[in-house]
């Protein structure tokens, strides 16, 4: 066998993974790597700050169910994807992570690691809370395993990020590299089949279930299990709740559909899953957002909680069926072994009707907000103007919850947002990566003005390497849920919140290039999405909304879902 | 919620550098308390042994178990029994023994406690011991008259009793 430098190494690795884009920044120790990339058929996306190239594979990763690579250099450039990690980290995503790192040995100068090298920072240790895998290669050879390993890892089971880290000489010195797949790790092997007899311990229980409910999470958006999961519901004729991470994963236009719990859940579905005997919970960790106080979450329901991940079972929720294995399957395996035993509900059961009665109650009353122009009226009028494929990303904050609350997904992966870390910043960048893995669906970031002001340079990135999405800035110049807090829980004493009526985002977005415009009414809004669906630049449509607004259903903190109201 | 008590996790772990840092620092991060930790090899080479004593309810245990299992270098996990193991701790005592009353009173005691007098000084006298915990702070107890100046201890080290083995499923 040849043999060829560990740049090379890297790359060819890269391929057989089918990498074929990735999101980042050069610098002094990754030149080797870069310079083998420059011809190599991968598409390097240059971003203008390394939490932006993050953020853009983890939404790559998040709109195409695979990996999404980004590459930053030793020291500074490694510590600037720390945040992109933490996010993917919580939210599960396969974000992949190339670092270089100074020498691992230098005879003649001092640039070698545990010397506090120039640009050198410790980024293993730095990321191993935040990672589910990272590793430094020692030596050349050892990169092509490396680089299997970490995909592998960072992509089966419950998926999650990894990083290599990549000393400068290992880039550069020669080996004979093994590019085998096979691969034996002895502490990894995710468990993807259920028990069968939990399987059938699920399947008596939703029998005889009266009042069933299915509480569906990111693990179903994951596993791609959304056809699994409409047919199990339609065939029980089980309402379908959604986490936050679980939305888009059961099209919301349906009849059983009854959106998001949580502390900005829907009255609907915050109210009606207390009133389940039988919760089937699908890929979710019971997060605090999601169930509230956990005394009052679900007292009389009997769960069974479906995970891949076994430290989720029992860790927020006691539960009565554990079942540690892959949605999809799951989901497959209870629809197979009830389908013989039942005839297909109809929607004439005491339970549906109950639940379609409140549900045209909190329809009827439901507030989109006084004045005409407000971001739930808005959201609704962009769901009306966009396909069915269009991807949603959104930033932290209220823009966020009004998204999750008034706009309807249908498909699932299209609605890519924050939910663990509640990183702001993250949308934008983030629906970059989603248009380069989807170039054919629509992408529409949800933005507030502050969070937009975080990676909003990412224009630049958009402009240049031609990415073409729609940032809608719902400016009230106002860090929105913290003043919303503030006027809620501490007397209207509005402490750093304030940003200003600056800058002019139309402004902003002309000068990187890109389309920029305000609007001032619902008709003009829908002009200029209409006119920015078909732009080639990327159009930040900003959209001025009062500062005193509030995002409504809400869970006061400290409370439980029962707790639900619709104004403070 | 269930009493907190002691605890004691054996794990199969890949014997390389790093490791022990990732199974420290999962305790740190989620807030879990060690009381004691011992590292060796295993009995394969590649592998080290992880003996972990915890303090926590059962709820505690049971996720530090999984977050455990999550490690990909970690190979195995196995809560041990208390009931059905071997502790030992092996500690090394530097006492005080100015003149042949006080060596003598020290070896005698040593004796008892079946320890071995691994270095005499003309100041000091330095005892190797192993055993449970429970012995070894009895005899540190016993010596506090002499004036004690320094101990070590390696911490507890366990295997469970009888054939049966913590191994890796193949």
């Amino acid at each position: 066998m040849a043999k060829m430098t560990g740049a090379k190494a890297l790359i060819e690795s890269l391929k057989r993974e089918k990498v074929d884009v990735m999101f980042g920044i050069s610098g002094g120790a990754l030149l080797p790597i870069h310079d083998v990339l420059y011809d190599s058929g991968i598409r390097h996306i240059l971003a203008r700050h390394e939490q932006g190239a993050a953020h853009a594979a983890d939404g790559y990763a998040r709109a195409s169910g695979r990996a999404g690579v980004c590459m930053a250099t030793s020291g500074p450039g490694a510590t600037n994807i720390v945040t992109g990690l933490a996010n993917a980290y919580l939210d599960s995503s396969p974000v992949i992570a190339l670092t270089g790192q100074v020498n691992t040995y230098s005879a003649n100068s001092s640039y070698m690691i545990g010397r506090d090298a120039f640009q050198e920072a410790d980024i293993i240790g730095i990321t191993t809370p935040i990672t589910k895998y990272n590793v430094q290669v020692k030596s050349a050879a050892e990169i092509p395993k490396a680089v299997r390993m970490t995909f592998h890892i960072a992509t089966t089971g419950r998926p999650g990020p990894a990083l290599i880290d990549i000393p400068k000489d290992t880039q550069t010195a020669k080996a004979e590299m093994d590019f085998s797949d096979n691969l034996q790790i002895r502490g990894y092997k995710p468990n993807i089949e259920p028990h069968p007899l939990q399987i059938k311990k699920a399947v008596k229980l939703l029998l005889k279930a009266e009042r069933p409910m299915i509480l569906a999470g990111g693990g179903v958006n994951i596993s791609n299990a959304s056809p699994e999961l409409l047919q199990l519901a339609e065939l029980l004729m089980t309402p379908v709740a959604t986490t936050f991470m679980g939305k888009s994963c059961f099209p919301e236009n349906h009849p059983l559909s009854i959106g998001n719990i949580g502390m900005h859940g829907t009255m609907l579905a915050n109210k009606m899953i207390l009133e389940a005997d039988v919760l089937l919970a699908v890929g979710t960790r019971f997060q605090d957002r999601s169930t509230g106080t956990l005394d009052t979450f679900c007292p009389d329901a009997t769960i069974i909680h479906v995970d891949i991940d076994a430290a989720e079972i029992g860790k927020n929720v006691d539960v009565d069926v554990p079942i540690v294995a892959d949605a999809k399957t799951t989901l497959k395996l209870i629809h197979q072994q009830l389908v013989n035993k039942i005839k297909k509900k109809g929607d004439d059961n005491a339970w549906v009707k109950r639940v379609k009665e409140v549900k045209d109650k909190y329809l009827s009353e439901m507030d989109l907000g006084k004045g005409k122009l407000t971001s739930p009226k808005l959201l609704r009028e962009l769901r009306k103007l966009l396909p069915e494929n269009a991807i949603i990303a959104t930033e932290v904050g209220q823009n966020q919850m009004w998204a999750a609350l008034h706009f309807q997904t249908i498909k699932p992966r299209t609605f890519i947002s924050s939910g663990g870390l509640g990183t702001m910043g993250f949308g934008f960048p983030a629906s970059l990566g989603a248009k380069v893995a989807r170039p054919e669906c629509p992408v529409v970031d949800i933005a507030g003005d502050g969070s937009f002001r975080m990676t909003e340079q990412e224009l630049g990135t958009s402009v240049t390497e031609d990415i073409p999405v729609i940032v809608v800035v719902l400016n009230n110049s106002v860090l929105g849920m913290v003043a919303q807090w503030q006027r809620l829980f501490y007397k209207s004493r509005y402490a750093a919140v304030k940003l200003g009526t600056v800058p002019d985002f139309a402004k902003l977005a002309q000068a990187y290039g890109a389309e920029g415009v305000r609007i001032g009414s619902l008709d003009e809004f829908s002009d200029a999405v209409k006119k920015a669906l078909k732009c080639e630049v990327t159009t930040v449509i900003d959209v001025p909304i009062n500062p005193e607004d509030d995002v409504f259903p809400m869970v006061p903190p400290g409370k439980g879902l029962k707790d639900t109201v619709v104004g403070l | 919620m269930t009493q907190k008590h002691n605890h004691i996790i054996s794990t199969i772990v890949e014997h390389k550098p790093g490791v022990l840092y990732n199974v420290s620092n999962l305790f740190r991060c989620r807030g879990f308390n060690i009381d004691n930790i011992s590292v060796g090899p295993a009995e394969e080479v590649g592998l080290a042994r992880m003996t972990i004593m915890v303090r926590g309810d059962d709820r505690t245990i049971e996720q530090v178990i999984k977050q455990l299992n999550k490690l990909i270098d970690v190979i195995k996990v196995t809560r041990l029994d208390p009931e059905h193991i071997v502790t030992r701790e092996l500690a090394l005592i530097k006492v005080n023994a100015p003149n042949s009353k006080a060596r003598s009173d020290i070896i005698n005691y040593a004796d008892i406690f079946r320890a071995r007098v691994v270095d005499v000084s003309s100041e000091s006298l330095m005892i190797e011991l192993t055993g449970t915990s429970d012995k070894i702070d009895a005899f540190i107890s016993l010596m506090k008259p002499f004036v004690v100046k320094e101990v070590a201890r390696t911490g507890i080290t366990a295997l469970s009793r009888g054939a049966k083995s913590v191994k890796i499923d193949e």
